[in-house]
């Protein structure tokens, strides 16, 4: 008869290493990331939105803090984001949103572009809401 | 036929002796044409017969020589040795337990892919004499991707959400359960819902996309997890916003 093994599992410890294990996983945690600047950004038009309440003079000083060094690079890295943010989840919706027609599936392409079309649409909107054109 | 030299690096662990896993190197001479797992059966036979790991087909099918290979979730019999360079490092799969060498423990998939019930619980059945339950090519369309899942665990070794939440069902088996939920067939979806609509299944993933990158066999259980998620979604409007509306 065979000698019996004991077993002994060994778990390996979880790092953080897994973020650097592959570019796949850097790519997710920018992403992930990119929320912190939206999320910044949207506090900065509240705080806006208090001070217009406040009357002229706040609404004044609040858009002449928005032209200072810092805020300009602080809003062109929060663009940078939110575009890295939109474009990635947008190339994802073909895989939550797949529409079949029959036995084929409409391309993924088709799908991710409706909603670059959409988004284009409503950004368009907003810019001529705010008096852009 | 061209030969190359490979030097291995492969994880050994043996729990009778080692208190922890230790790296071991193989020099050997090969075929240039071979794959990771000819490489480590000629180590077994001509070099040291101790090594222990899984393997059965050799061709893709069965999902047994999943492994780490140079930090990424291969099929060792997919590896083809003339697609890297330098030495090669060869780990157990990852997020499991180590047996034993290249041997993990997958008691906890074994146990989660049978609570989704990745099985056809027909939504009319009937006796074997009234025939085979018929379907068009439209309706295979709708699940077949995720058919084609050979529980090879690739997709837990590259998932940090199950790596980090153990409890997390994870994508192959939410995969299945949504093969089924698919099937025009079948009508066991309410009862899978209470393992993959629950907070540990679908809603633990926060869509890496790494499960659908390393499958071997394309099934995009990325996709199909969020699928799960935006019916489950709808489910929840429908039960709390119109419960008069039967689903």
């Amino acid at each position: 008869m065979a000698e019996e093994v004991k077993r002994k599992p060994y778990v390996r410890p979880v790092t953080s290493e897994w973020i650097f294990r592959h570019p796949r996983y850097i790519r997710y945690m920018v992403r992930e990331f990119s929320c912190l600047f939206i999320g910044a950004w949207t506090l900065l038009m509240v705080w806006g939105l208090k001070q217009l309440a406040q009357g002229p003079q706040a609404w004044a000083a609040f858009l002449e803090l928005l032209q200072h060094p810092v805020s300009i690079a602080f809003h062109l890295a929060a663009l940078a984001f939110a575009v890295y943010h939109s474009v990635t989840w947008f190339n994802l919706t073909p895989k939550a949103l797949p529409v079949q027609r029959g036995e084929a599936f409409v391309p993924d392409g088709a799908i991710s572009g409706a909603h670059f079309a959409v988004w284009a649409v409503l950004s368009l909107a907003v810019l001529f809401l705010a008096g852009a054109f | 036929m061209s030969t190359r030299a490979l030097e291995l690096e492969v994880l050994r662990y043996n729990p009778e002796s080692d208190r922890e896993p230790r790296f071991q190197r193989y020099a050997i001479e090969c075929p240039e044409e071979w794959v990771v797992l000819d490489a480590l059966n000629h180590v077994k036979e001509s070099v040291d017969p101790t090594l222990s790991y899984r393997w059965s087909c050799h061709m893709a099918v069965c999902g047994s020589c999943g492994m780490m290979i140079n930090g990424e979730p291969k099929l060792a019999c997919k590896a083809f040795l003339r697609d890297y360079a330098g030495v090669i490092r060869v780990e157990p799969l990852a997020h499991f337990p180590v047996e034993r060498d290249l041997v993990t423990v997958i008691d906890d998939f074994m146990a989660k892919l049978a609570r989704v019930r990745p099985y056809l619980m027909p939504k009319h059945a009937k006796a074997i004499e009234a025939g085979e339950y018929r379907q068009t090519p439209a309706e295979l369309a709708r699940f077949k991707r995720y058919s084609m899942c050979i529980n090879c665990m690739l997709c837990y070794a590259a998932c940090p959400e199950y790596a980090l939440i153990p409890k997390y069902v994870g994508p192959a088996a939410i995969a299945l359960a949504h093969r089924w939920n698919q099937d025009s067939r079948d009508g066991g979806r309410d009862a899978r819902q209470q393992e993959i609509a629950a907070t540990e299944g679908a809603w633990e993933c926060s869509f890496v996309g790494a499960c659908s990158e390393v499958c071997p066999e394309h099934v995009d259980p990325a996709g199909a997890i969020q699928q799960v998620k935006i019916r489950s979604t709808v489910d929840w409007y429908t039960q709390h916003l119109m419960p008069w509306l039967k689903k």
